[in-house]
């Protein structure tokens, strides 16, 4: 009886006026509401789908130059008195002929080339023309004849580099404008270059060197290639492989199937799980100081570099290992056990091999991974100018040796702009070996996906 | 290189103490198997196991002395005690054999105190970490007083000696750019998560969610090179010049910014599972009431997934703070305190780099201090992934 109204009290309610066809203002601010928080979260998404487009545009965009190169094609008479004095053919006694003296060779068959074509650029000296040569163009026709000794003498064609500013003129990066203002190329050279190629004799063309060739010096961008650091970065990828693989997958076996809950897995586990964590800076740190400074190994060598990497992905391979382990169902150890088997046998000849893709796209990912990972690499000397490859494995592993990724931070630091084209082919070039990997991952995932 | 020709006879030992253990075990039963306690493979993978183990101890004793100083790079000698070491563990081996031996346990003991030692190694990675960060900052703070390192706010390392090593103006810059990168990564990754899991179509999620963590999977010297060429130019020409507010590309801001773009998958993947962990019944009763799908986010699944995003962003904090390759590309290198995010900034990061790269002095201030660096580093977000784990793990205890 509480709810009877008291009488003389009782207001009368204003009638309200709901409809179900018209749409009252609350109900109208709350679907606004509910329009504008979907278009946060779609507009959230677009940030970072936007975000991704232009950082693969940019780097594509400043990068696919490094992948063309101008090269000068001019016929050389290697003139026999200066490239082999005594006359004897002798590789031994031509090795000492100085590169200086095949890139005078160059220098006069193309002043000859330039003078026979009846050019009329004004002011164009004959240091103009010269530059239009790469400097490392003579030490490429040093060792093509020191291979080959009976070219001497002859007139034949040779395919040098030129000057990394001619060639960023084919490319658009320097202009007459920017020559004009540049002390290393004058606007009379990019005139000539020109002349050159409207004469089919600076051709742009695919830059396989890019890949094979080792790094050159801060003035020759043009002459620049990832050979040695694909190489370092394929050792240490061995490395990891060979060790990161079997021990993570011992460590998982034994945390998932046999170690007893006690105090010591569960500071295992949770150093495991922290060691994911930390920045992969310190880890370059614990290889300078154990590796470098205690171990004494050498200084920017695969196997060092190698080690730290695995130490970093130990932690990711021992997850992802736990959890294909663990979605391996108990029903098929209960059946190894169930007809005999040891403990043991049950985990390596039933449940191991069912959870190998898991094991298997866990650890590639792992390995991507270790492939971009730069700032340990750092901190261990990676970063130092190499240009002599390492030699084969093992001996190979303790040479000097760059990486991938540390030798994209080292072509940022320098100053031609032409590095940056370099840097971004490199990125190109990781981005497609970490897209292969992650594919190869996702096959395998599909390909032996299983639901139980 | 007599060390591998030793490992290679050891392994060839090896192989061979299989092949006669096998035999010799099942000519010890008189050829009839059921009178043997093992299988004969497992006598062999025993004499082989007890081969190849002893000659690895002696390897490592040898690579442990010679670390240590103790021995000469005599590898002959050492290839010879290998080699030894192999032929006696294939001697006790086999004279072990006869048809009662319990093989199978023995090997399985053996492979059990391998997993056991492989499992190990994650301690001894820490233990190494720690007692190197520790043992090289007990010498840097022996030679610099670590009263001027934590509360110094100058920071001009010298190389005649009488650098300032205060840590301040790092510290600073490291979680103003953290700041910024959480800023952006935080609410774009919040509502990506949340957009993908409470409206997308399965379409539409089954496209965003892998373009979204492919940003997961670009190296950060990727982000550090856009942010040196595209974004810091950009930023400078856009904002900082037009509004007076400096002239440097590389700047807070920059940094912040890229390093947000790296955290936003970060931050949505742990995001989604933290949403997807809330019960649908939840999100039911809500709808059931009248709420809209808004209304649920944001007064149901939000209250409950709170802990858990909290969580979640104090890892991205701790992965904001010790990154690197992006701020050595687009903080820049001055130390300096200030409020203004066009300037350059540097970190704690950047420092260790700049400090360890290059020729070392390991009896120098200058180098060690890079330790005493990176041990702040591994304290501060060791101390956040320990407080986020410990947060995610209480909430989830809650719908379980």
């Amino acid at each position: 009886m509480t709810d009877m109204p008291i009488p003389g009290t009782a207001r009368p309610t204003p009638a309200r006026r709901s409809s179900l066809i018209e749409v009252d203002p609350r109900t109208r601010r709350r679907n606004a509401a509910e329009k504008r928080f979907r278009t946060y979260g779609a507009v959230a998404i677009g940030i970072a789908v936007v975000a991704l487009a232009v950082l693969l545009a940019t780097i594509i965009r400043d990068g696919s130059g490094a992948f063309r190169q101008t090269y000068l094609s001019i016929p050389v008479t290697l003139d026999a008195e200066r490239l082999d004095p005594k006359g004897n053919r002798d590789v031994a006694e031509m090795s000492s002929v100085l590169t200086l003296a095949y890139g005078q060779v160059l220098d006069t068959a193309l002043d000859q080339a330039v003078s026979g074509m009846d050019l009329q650029i004004q002011g164009l000296t004959e240091d103009d023309i010269d530059g239009l040569i790469s400097r490392e163009a003579s030490a490429q026709l040093r060792s093509r004849v020191l291979d080959n000794p009976e070219l001497i003498g002859q007139t034949v064609d040779v395919n040098v580099l030129v000057n990394g500013r001619i060639d960023g003129y084919f490319k658009g990066r320097v202009t007459m404008a920017s020559a004009e203002r540049d002390s290393n190329i004058s606007p009379q050279q990019l005139m000539l270059a020109d002349a050159l190629a409207e004469r089919d004799l600076l051709v742009t063309r695919f830059n396989r060197e890019f890949i094979t060739n080792p790094d050159a010096s801060d003035q020759r961008p043009e002459a620049a290639g990832l050979g040695v650091a694909i190489l370092g970065s394929l050792y240490m990828m061995l490395v990891v492989l060979v060790l990161s693989v079997p021990i993570g997958v011992a460590a998982s076996i034994y945390l998932e199937e046999f170690a007893p809950k006690n105090r010591l897995t569960d500071i295992i586990e949770v150093n495991i799980a922290n060691l994911a964590a930390v920045p992969s800076i310190v880890f370059g740190i614990l290889g300078l100081a154990v590796f470098i400074n205690f171990a004494g190994l050498p200084q920017s060598a695969p196997i060092v570099g190698g080690l730290v990497l695995t130490l970093m992905t130990l932690p990711t391979i021992i997850i992802s290992t736990r959890a294909a382990l663990k979605a391996v169902p108990p029903s098929i150890r209960d059946a190894a056990l169930g007809v005999g088997a040891s403990k043991m046998q049950s985990v390596f000849h039933h449940v191991l091999p069912l959870a190998m893709p898991g094991i298997l796209t866990g650890t590639i990912i792992g390995l991507a991974q270790a492939l971009g990972e730069t700032a340990p690499l750092l901190l261990i000397g990676m970063v130092a100018f190499v240009r002599e490859f390492p030699a084969g494995p093992p001996e190979g592993l303790f040479d000097p040796a760059s990486a991938l990724p540390v030798q994209i931070y080292n072509w940022t630091q320098r100053s031609d702009p032409a590095f940056v084209e370099r840097a971004s082919g490199a990125i190109i070039i990781l981005l497609i070996f970490l897209l292969c990997m992650n594919l190869l991952a996702i096959y395998l995932r599909r390909k032996f996906e299983r639901r139980w | 290189m007599p060390m591998s020709w030793a490992l290679l006879v050891t392994l060839l030992l090896a192989g061979a103490g299989y092949l006669v253990g096998r035999s010799r075990a099942f000519s010890s039963a008189g050829a009839d198997i059921r009178l043997m306690h093992s299988r004969p493979t497992y006598h062999g993978a025993s004499v082989a196991l007890l081969t190849v183990a002893p000659a690895l101890v002696v390897l490592l004793l040898a690579a442990v002395l010679r670390m240590s100083g103790l021995l000469a790079a005599d590898t002959a000698a050492t290839g010879i005690a290998v080699l030894i070491a192999a032929v006696i563990g294939l001697g006790y081996g086999i004279s072990r054999i006869n048809a009662a031996f319990q093989a199978r346990n023995a090997v399985e003991r053996m492979v059990l105190t391998f997993l056991i030692l492989c499992s190990m190694i994650a301690i001894a990675t820490t233990a190494g970490i720690v007692l190197s960060l520790i043992f090289e900052t007990g010498s840097f703070f022996q030679k610099y007083s670590w009263h001027e390192f934590f509360f110094g706010t100058e920071w001009t390392p010298r190389f005649d000696g009488n650098s300032q090593l205060g840590m301040l103006p790092l510290l600073w810059g490291t979680l103003y750019i953290s700041f910024i990168a959480l800023l952006v990564a935080v609410p774009i990754g919040l509502m990506a998560a949340i957009y993908l899991s409470e409206y997308a179509s399965p379409r539409v999620r089954s496209i965003a969610k892998p373009l979204v963590e492919l940003l997961a999977g670009i190296p950060t010297i990727v982000y550090g090179l856009f942010a040196l060429i595209t974004v810091g130019p950009l930023l400078r020409d856009a904002i900082a010049q037009p509004l007076g507010l400096g002239n440097s590309a590389s700047s807070v801001l920059t940094a912040g910014l890229v390093m947000g773009i790296m955290l936003i998958p970060f931050v949505s993947s742990l995001s989604d599972d933290i949403i997807n962990a809330v019960p649908q019944s939840l999100r039911d009763g809500a709808l059931g009431l009248g709420s809209t799908p808004s209304e649920i986010v944001r007064q149901v699944v939000m209250p409950a997934a709170l802990p858990g995003i909290v969580g979640a962003v104090l890892l991205a904090a701790s992965r904001a703070i010790g990154e690197t390759m992006i701020v050595v590309l687009g903080a820049g290198a001055a130390a300096t305190m200030s409020l203004n995010p066009l300037e350059a900034m540097t970190t704690i990061t950047v420092k260790i780099v700049s400090q360890l790269t290059g020729d070392n002095d390991f009896s120098s201030p200058e180098t060690l201090v890079a330790f005493a660096l990176g041990l702040t580093l591994f304290v501060i977000t060791l101390g956040l992934n320990i407080v986020a784990l410990i947060i995610v793990r209480k909430y989830r205890e809650q719908y379980e």
